[in-house]
């Protein structure tokens, strides 16, 4: 005997080819396991991300392939089985959430229990709201809820029917990070009794990180990697991955030379006079490499900075300043583009302009290496 | 006086049936992958670009004694269809047609399908879906479907005139009424008759566009950009 037989687990194993108008077919072919808890399933937009979860609810029929939960095949091309949506108890929270505009929270919660008697009906639905810390918000209509207690309702709406597994296609996206965290709080206070599989959708690097927890990156129809997130983020293997984690900076370039001593190499850019000290990889010298670095990880100078540890200080001039939230996006030329993100203070202070010369330092080991 | 009645009892009895066959008609165009569904639209639409009396022309011969219609209705009533109410109910049902489905389809179309397979999600099988969700949420549709249906017929004459002659208590409308009267130079009654029909219309008018704005506007839209292009 042995081992941990986990009879809730969800399986998917899924095979789906869509032709789409102008570009080439998109095909998504994964096979996933989700074990009691909440597993990420992240990527960029157009992995394929949404369509997982929509084949798991049955809102998307699979050209192949087998779904099941526990013992119970929802899906199986084989054998000719397609149970649908409605007798899958599979709850699914979607990003526009699709609360029912015309009904109260409490009208929308007790939607799903139907097959109850009518005293059962309301006990279960205020019992949930207040799990959800919304029971006091249960006459209102969702126009007149604010973010963040509509995400709770639409949770607390599609687990009071007691699903065998929770779908949640980016639902937290647009709150702020401390009501996110409380949400998802009292999501996994839910599930510490329920012990259901919760498969979580996001592109957002941050939400990963508040999750934590088990991670499945997808990336064009595919799985790209398992684990951690730390495991996965910190050392994304696939370029697309590399900046759907945060790397706005890819630069392609040639091996110059090893310094195995001091663990580093030196690495020219293509089509430029830039050189940079980046971490000892496999690699020899003329080959081509590949690295990845965070906008966030380079420190911008207006004079030439001495006395550093960091080991790159590379001249350029910047070639336009974007405004993109409450951050700026610097365009700094140095013969290669770099993209570098600032606080607007402190393009104030430094007064920097298009045009302005500046110093870009980066630490050797900011320098992600990524698969070409 | 008995014109109006007339008239006033065809349009509810006219609008009560396309709102009872209009919305699963209206449920399925909106909703059907169908590849040959747009023959069917285009059939909705035809009366609206149809001149009424070509329509009547058709319905009158489908009517008649030796048309398949009045053969069945002989059948089961024992009398023809041509020239009675039943027979003008008909007629107007088919003529109003588009005035009911086109506005429903329309709203039924607006519902937003994420609420659709929420519904699925939750356990709703179809109807459950369509009499929860979708019709509270196309209330707007519904009541413009009913009003312009009503206001249609009551302003319907070609086809009345092909298919309903011109039977006092039976068929004579208050359009076929007032023509009557002009023609017989009663100018007075005649006037007092118009009056009253342009009174009921821009009531019932106002009522569509004062209730639902919003999807009055879209509707609007789609039903009279084929009057505008004839």
């Amino acid at each position: 005997m042995g081992g941990e037989v986990n009879l809730a687990t969800l399986t998917e194993r899924v095979k789906l080819e869509r032709s789409r108008a102008g570009s080439p077919p998109f095909v998504l072919d994964i096979s996933i396991q989700v074990p009691i808890g909440i597993t990420i399933l992240f990527g960029p937009s157009g992995a394929g991300k949404s369509t997982v979860l929509d084949c798991i609810a049955g809102l998307v029929r699979p050209d192949s392939g087998r779904i099941t939960v526990g013992e119970k095949v929802l899906f199986d091309s084989e054998s000719g089985v397609n149970c649908p949506t409605q007798a899958r108890r599979i709850a699914y929270v979607f990003q526009t959430l699709a609360l029912f505009p015309h009904m109260t929270a409490e009208e929308n919660v007790a939607f799903g229990l139907d097959a109850l008697p009518r005293e059962q009906r309301s006990t279960r639905a205020e019992e949930i709201l207040k799990a959800f810390r919304v029971d006091k918000l249960r006459g209102r209509k969702p126009a007149e809820i604010s973010g963040g207690e509509r995400q709770r309702i639409a949770l607390a709406r599609s687990l009071v029917t007691q699903p065998r597994v929770l779908l949640l296609d980016e639902p937290l996206t647009g709150l702020d990070a401390h009501l996110k965290a409380t949400i998802v709080d009292d999501l996994r206070a839910w599930n510490a009794t329920q012990r259901i599989p919760i498969l979580y959708v996001t592109h957002s690097r941050e939400e990963v990180n508040a999750l934590g927890e088990r991670m499945i990156a997808m990336d064009h129809g595919r799985v790209v990697g398992e684990g951690t997130p730390m495991e996965i983020l910190e050392a994304p293997r696939r370029t697309r991955l590399a900046q759907a984690a945060g790397f706005e900076n890819l630069l392609t370039g040639i091996v110059v030379d090893l310094r195995e001593a001091d663990g580093v190499m030196r690495m020219r850019f293509s089509d430029s006079v830039c050189e940079m000290e980046v971490p000892l990889g496999y690699a020899a010298p003329g080959d081509r490499v590949r690295v990845a670095i965070r906008a966030g990880d380079i420190l911008l100078a207006t004079s030439q900075p001495h006395g550093l540890s960091a080991r790159n200080v590379i001249e350029g001039r910047i070639v336009a300043l974007e405004t993109r939230g409450t951050l700026i996006r610097a365009r700094v030329d140095c013969g290669v583009e770099f993209i570098v993100h600032l606080t607007p203070g402190a393009a104030r202070t430094l007064e920097l302009a298009a045009g302005v010369r500046v110093w870009l330092v980066l630490k050797t080991h900011s320098c992600h290496f990524v698969e070409e | 006086m008995d014109a109006l009645l007339l008239s006033l009892r065809l349009a509810l009895c006219v609008s009560a049936i396309l709102l009872a066959g209009g919305l699963p008609l209206a449920y399925w165009l909106a909703y059907s992958n169908w590849r040959g569904k747009f023959l069917l639209e285009a059939v909705v639409a035809l009366p609206l670009v149809l001149p009424p009396t070509v329509l009547g022309f058709y319905v009158l011969l489908a009517m008649g004694s030796r048309g398949p219609l009045g053969k069945l209705w002989q059948t089961f009533f024992g009398h023809g269809l041509a020239f009675t109410f039943e027979g003008l109910v008909f007629a107007s049902v088919l003529y109003s047609l588009p005035f009911a489905v086109q506005p429903l389809i329309v709203s039924f179309e607006s519902v937003d399908r994420k609420l659709l397979d929420a519904a699925a999600v939750l356990g709703a099988g179809r109807r459950k879906t369509f009499w929860r969700v979708i019709l509270p949420l196309s209330i707007p549709g519904v009541v413009t479907a009913l009003v312009l249906s009503f206001a249609h017929t009551m302003g319907e004459f070609g086809v009345v005139l092909m298919v309903g002659g011109n039977l006092a208590g039976v068929t004579r409308t208050v359009s076929i009424d007032i023509y009557d009267r002009v023609q017989s130079l009663e100018y007075a009654d005649a006037n007092r008759m118009a009056l009253v029909l342009l009174a009921i219309s821009f009531s019932v008018l106002s009522v569509v566009y004062g209730v639902n704005r919003q999807v009055g506007r879209q509707i609007n839209r789609r039903l009279w950009t084929p009057w505008a292009a004839k």
